[in-house]
């Protein structure tokens, strides 16, 4: 492949996927049931904390 | 006993190569470096054969709780040992080339002690190895906790650790004897580049070893944001250190590229080193460690993936702004321009996820001086994510390059954000690490927060005044288009700013000795007897019923 050509596949098509790519990842935590699990995820972190604080519900 | 003679042998051979290298080497450097190899391998062939067992020995030294159900933090202790060391060092090589900058006399006279080769020697002590080893053993901590599982392979991340301090020891020394690459934040020669390589790929396997061991189903976002920073980092690590010896047994070597292409690929590595070395795993100390401290979950955990994915994709495109108005083809400016005012807005999204998190908990800034050196650390991380998109428009680059603001825009991020979220996960560490119920002394803490702030203050606010009258001077034309002032002038106008400069990174370094002393007194199990950082009134003359006087 010469540089050229990499430029133009760079610009066109790998510009489109990249873009693409990134739609779909970011999309991906707006999924309908992500709310739930991102919540669970956040608090994951204090699993291991006996002492719970009187704000975590 | 066979196996001891075997390993004991194996290290005596290579301590033989190495003295058939330090014969053979063509140039002082490398034979030097070989000897220091050759002294390493001597130590463990001693080590080997006196069997005596170091771990319980050091684990005497160091004071270590006995938790072998527990995690795997041997490393992780040495690793926030290490990173309290070499922040001195690097600190003190900063304050030295600070002051002689401001009096040149400092010099010495020694090819040893120039500038130019004190210079790599602060930037790699500061970014490599305090950076470097509070990322490795803040990585290794998190990554057990947030997998609930105990790390992989800790033989392997032990070998991790030391050849990370070998490392550092090369390029180290190799720098004050002048062995360099000549390449912005990767000077050290390619059989140190080769040996880093072999490191990272250890670390690479211990960490995603312990990922693959996880009890939680789902991975935590910090482990992203470490995972993503190891892949980068070697990455851009191999590719921009593709060169070719001059001979193997010297230390000199060509780089494979030429020409702005060089350039080029130098400032894509530049930059991802800002990109993927100080922000992206730092982030991963901040996913953990600020909901940690403030016991409350990060204010949105979709922000954060959000966060993620924009830096991963914007990030690596932003190197060309370091070559404005050189060779480099204009649209490859404009690009790097582009992405990089783009970068603001992640950048914002993640700050105001971290800050938002002590939503509904801002008193905390208040009592407890951990929170308050991260909040500090999250604004500084926002300022710097402000003015490093505006500095790389070229209107304004066209002002602030090759000039002081640069150096004052890096220090307001290095000493701002990356010192000051590593001193806070220091802080958080050295208790849980030694099981001590708290701190040697939290009022140090806030010493070393306003030593750090104010000095941080005078360090940018220095280098804003000395960069753009820098810049306005050499840009300044007389009427018959000749340059009014002569460089010289340019350098003698700037004495002040060098010398609050100095003044306000020898605040930092006393912040930062601070630590030290808290570290060592908390490590050792003392506590100081002080008054708490906040108390709810009390007062004793009041406290008593209301007697109510009879009516005449």
């Amino acid at each position: 492949m010469t540089y050229d050509e990499m430029r133009h596949f760079a610009d066109s098509y790998g510009l489109v996927v990249m873009v693409i790519l990134y739609i779909v990842l970011c999309g991906w935590a707006f999924r309908p049931n992500a709310k739930k699990r991102n919540e669970q995820a956040a608090n994951m972190i204090f699993a291991d904390d006996t002492i719970k604080d009187e704000n975590d519900g | 006993m066979d196996s001891v003679v075997m390993r004991a042998s194996g290290w005596f051979a290579l301590f033989l190569v190495t003295m058939v290298l330090v014969v053979v080497a063509e140039d002082r450097g490398y034979a030097v470096h070989m000897a220091i190899a050759g002294a390493a391998a001597l130590i463990m062939v001693w080590a080997t054969l006196t069997r005596i067992d170091y771990s319980a020995l050091a684990r005497g030294i160091l004071r270590t709780p006995d938790d072998k159900s527990q995690y795997y933090d041997d490393v992780v202790r040495w690793g926030v040992i290490a990173t309290v060391g070499w922040s001195v060092v690097g600190l003190l090589a900063g304050l030295f080339i600070a002051l002689q900058l401001t009096y040149p006399v400092l010099n010495l006279g020694s090819e040893f002690t120039t500038f130019g080769r004190l210079r790599p020697l602060h930037t790699s002590a500061v970014i490599f190895a305090f950076g470097g080893n509070i990322l490795i053993a803040s990585s290794f901590y998190v990554v057990q906790r947030t997998c609930r599982a105990r790390l992989a392979f800790p033989g392997l991340a032990r070998f991790v650790f030391w050849g990370y301090q070998f490392f550092i020891v090369l390029a180290a020394t190799g720098y004050v004897m002048g062995i360099t690459a000549s390449r912005e934040y990767a000077e050290p020669e390619w059989y140190v580049d080769i040996w880093l390589t072999i490191v990272w790929v250890a670390y690479f396997v211990v960490f995603v070893g312990t990922l693959a061991r996880r009890r939680e189903p789902h991975i935590y976002v910090a482990n992203w944001f470490y995972l993503s920073f190891i892949i980068t980092i070697a990455m851009l690590h191999i590719v921009n250190n593709l060169a070719i010896p001059v001979s193997i047994f010297g230390s000199k070597s060509y780089s494979a590229f030429g020409g702005v292409q060089d350039a080029l690929t130098q400032w894509w590595y530049g930059h991802n080193a800002v990109a993927f070395f100080l922000t992206v795993p730092f982030l991963a100390m901040m996913y953990y460690f600020v909901p940690k401290q403030a016991n409350r979950p990060v204010y949105s955990y979709r922000l954060s993936i959000i966060h993620f994915w924009s830096l991963i994709f914007l990030y690596i495109w932003a190197g060309p702004h370091h070559l404005h108005y050189t060779a480099l083809p204009d649209w490859a400016q404009t690009l790097g321009m582009v992405f990089s005012v783009v970068l603001w807005m992640p950048s914002w999204g993640g700050m105001i996820n971290g800050l938002m998190t002590l939503n509904g908990a801002w008193d905390k800034i208040r009592t407890d001086p951990i929170i308050r050196m991260m909040v500090m650390a999250l604004a500084f991380y926002g300022m710097a994510t402000f003015e490093g998109p505006m500095l790389s428009i070229k209107a304004v680059n066209s002002l602030s390059h090759y000039t002081e603001w640069t150096v004052g825009h890096v220090h307001s991020g290095a000493l701002g954000w990356n010192g000051m979220i590593s001193f806070a996960a220091i802080y958080f560490l050295v208790p849980r690490l030694w099981r001590q119920p708290r701190l040697y002394s939290l009022r140090m803490v806030n010493w070393h927060f306003w030593l750090a702030t104010i000095g941080i203050v005078l360090y940018a606010a220095a280098l804003w005044v000395a960069g753009i009258m820098q810049g306005l001077m050499w840009r300044e034309y007389g009427e018959d288009g000749y340059l009014v002032y002569a460089f010289s002038e340019v350098v003698s106008a700037m004495f002040p700013m060098y010398l609050i400069r100095a003044v306000g990174g020898a605040l930092y370094l006393a912040g930062a000795i601070i630590m030290v002393y808290n570290v060592c007194m908390t490590i050792a199990g003392r506590q100081r007897a002080e008054k708490p950082m906040s108390d709810a009134v009390y007062d004793p003359a009041a406290d008593r019923p209301i007697v109510t006087q009879p009516a005449e």
